[in-house]
């Protein structure tokens, strides 16, 4: 047993991952025989099916398309062909602006909850009805108030960030150890002091794991919003080289989005280490 | 009357709501007066409430009914002339041991400077032995260790009152030796009023004026108090050699192996504001408190 588990569990995903590969490149290097279908269907496909060829790009065709991006990323011709890059850094920046406001208005009024009972019982019941609403089904009410489908994208960001990070404020703020507010009491620290240097740091963590669901889930949001809104941003961009029938430049997209997604949660993950004390 | 009654617990009850409806009572009636300066032990089997009767005195806690008086005024939540010392140590993880007793020094001179702050802090450290290990974590410190910054903690906010809960009990023998010696020293150089609780029959005839004996729960009642007949000034290497010292621990003793378990306090017979005074070792003598009953204990003899 030389072999640590970390070498181990590595070359298993290497081996993993090159096994997908050669299955996808297996499944759509055929020629298949071309098959009766609807002719309106083949139309629609256009000559892809009905020459036999596999719609499906195979793994080089993306690694090709995802180079060539790399190489791009930034180029605007138009709005109907801009970079990835591009297309990406309007995603993200309206994922920050919706989720920081979020953040912001989530922590003090989740510090408010928890350290109000009365308040925590009062506010449940509109927490409790409005956290399961799909995020999207705010989009047509932005739309038709914000009258801006960037803005509207930004609001439907903010409103599907709050919750995970206002509950578990909430949560965290409201079990914060016992003995650690006696400390505090028997110190005569002042509820400010109190807030700050006993209840902000005890609750840290739990705060932190909220902001992480809230950035995981907002960016699940912004695709499908910006689907719906269009105009920018890679869920756009998906939507726009599907109608284009580019399924290469779709997979590419695909795996952007989820690098950009492990990376968000990455980072509030060390955030989360950093302020995490075992007793 | 004052000085008799620098803390006085007056009848206090507390009881906690148990399943279907019902509460159970961890003592009623409680009534037990300190002088000032004076350190008194609590002792008594786990469970029995020893903690309870300490946060109530700390103001962490309230009684279900009866008040505590200190200095002529009734408390109503704690306060820093109360330090207390956690059972659980209650430090917070997230300081370093500096950072840990700094927060009780900043939170009671306000107006100090950093450096003050630390200097004293350190000063506090360094008497409990930590000196060195400032920079770490609770997480990194031993059980030992732990309850060390717990006690540097509460000494170092210099109170008039120290509430210990089992300040000693995860150390080893030498090391609580030498904790014991200091905090001794503190409190009577200081003239601190301490109210401690052990488990550790030696330790309370080594530190304590006063025994308060506790029996067994629910309804645990103080069963008596024991006068420590060992001169004011000892030392801990031959407190056995006094005369008095077998009879004393003896007398402890015997309570926690049966008494606590079968007292009984019985209505009319036993009267808990004036719970017995003993002096044992001497003659096992059992005094009542004089008539009035303006203190639940008998004057020092002279
Ligand atoms: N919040 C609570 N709710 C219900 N019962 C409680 C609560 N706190 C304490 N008790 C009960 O009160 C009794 C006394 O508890 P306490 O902590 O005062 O004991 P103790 O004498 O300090 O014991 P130990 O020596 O083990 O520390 C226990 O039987 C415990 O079960
Ligand atoms: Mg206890």
């Amino acid at each position: 047993m030389a072999a640590s588990l970390a070498l181990r569990s590595a070359v298993l995903s290497v081996a993993l991952f090159a096994g997908f590969i050669l299955v996808w490149h297996l499944a759509t290097n055929t020629h298949q025989t071309v098959q009766a279908m609807d002719p309106e269907y083949a139309k629609l496909m256009g000559m892809t099916v009905t020459q036999g060829k596999s719609a499906m790009p195979g793994p080089l065709d993306v690694a090709t398309k995802i180079w060539d991006h790399l190489k791009d990323p930034f180029y605007d011709r138009g709005s109907n062909d801009k970079g990835l890059g591009i297309q990406l850094a309007y995603s993200i920046a309206r994922v920050m602006v919706g989720y920081l406001i979020a953040v912001a208005v989530a922590i003090p009024v989740g510090f408010l909850i928890g350290m109000s009972p009365l308040l925590s019982r009062a506010l449940d019941p509109f927490i409790q009805i409005l956290k399961p609403i799909s995020p999207l089904a705010w989009m047509p009410l932005a739309l038709y108030t914000i009258k801006d489908s960037s803005l509207s994208a930004i609001f439907v960001i903010f409103i599907c960030s709050l919750w995970p990070t206002l509950i578990n404020t909430a949560f965290g703020v409201a079990s914060v150890r016992r003995e650690w507010l006696n400390v505090a009491r028997t110190l005569e620290v002042g509820v400010f002091r109190r807030a700050f240097t006993i209840i902000l740091p005890a609750a840290a963590p739990t705060i932190l794991t909220g902001m992480r669901i809230s950035i995981g889930i907002a960016w699940l949001v912004i695709v499908a919003a910006e689907m719906l809104v269009g105009g920018t941003g890679i869920g756009y961009f998906v939507w726009n080289e599907w109608n284009n029938l580019s399924i290469t430049n779709v997979i590419a997209a695909i795996l952007v989005i989820g690098v950009v997604g492990m990376a968000f949660d990455q980072i509030l993950a060390r955030l989360t280490r950093l302020v995490t004390f075992p007793e | 009357m004052s000085a008799d009654h620098f803390i006085s617990i007056e009848g206090i009850t507390k009881r906690f709501p148990a399943s279907g409806g019902a509460s159970t009572t961890i003592f009623e009636d409680l009534w037990l007066a300190m002088r000032r300066g004076e350190f008194t032990c609590l002792i008594g089997h786990s469970g029995c409430g020893k903690t309870t009767v300490l946060n109530i005195l700390a103001g962490l806690d309230q009684p279900t009914s009866g008040a505590v008086i200190v200095d002529n005024h009734e408390i109503f939540g704690p306060s820093l002339d109360r330090a207390v010392i956690f059972q659980s140590h209650a430090l917070l993880p997230w300081r370093s041991v500096l950072g840990n007793v700094a927060y009780a020094v900043a939170s009671k001179w306000r107006s100090w400077s950093r450096p003050e702050i630390e200097a004293h802090a350190r000063k506090f450290i360094d008497l409990v032995g930590l000196s060195g290990a400032e920079r770490k974590r609770p997480a990194e410190l031993s059980g030992g260790m732990k309850q060390r910054v717990g006690i540097a903690r509460a000494l170092a906010i210099e109170p008039k009152i120290m509430l210990m809960d089992e300040p000693f009990s995860a150390l080893d023998a030498l090391t609580r030796g030498t904790l014991q010696d200091e905090v001794r020293r503190i409190c009577t150089s200081t003239g601190q009023t301490v109210f401690m609780i052990t488990h550790d029959v030696d330790e309370a005839i080594y530190l304590a004026d006063r025994i308060v004996l506790m029996t067994n729960g629910p309804e645990a009642v103080l069963a008596e108090i024991v006068e420590n007949p060992l001169p004011k000034e000892r030392a801990r290497h031959d407190i056995h050699r006094h005369p008095f010292y077998y009879g004393v621990r003896n007398h402890i003793i015997d309570f926690l192996v049966s008494r606590s378990r079968n007292f009984r306090a019985d209505g009319g017979a036993f009267d808990k504001r004036h719970v017995p005074i003993v002096r044992p070792g001497a003659n096992d003598k059992i005094e009542t408190a004089g008539a009035g009953g303006d203190r639940n204990c008998a004057p020092y003899a002279a």
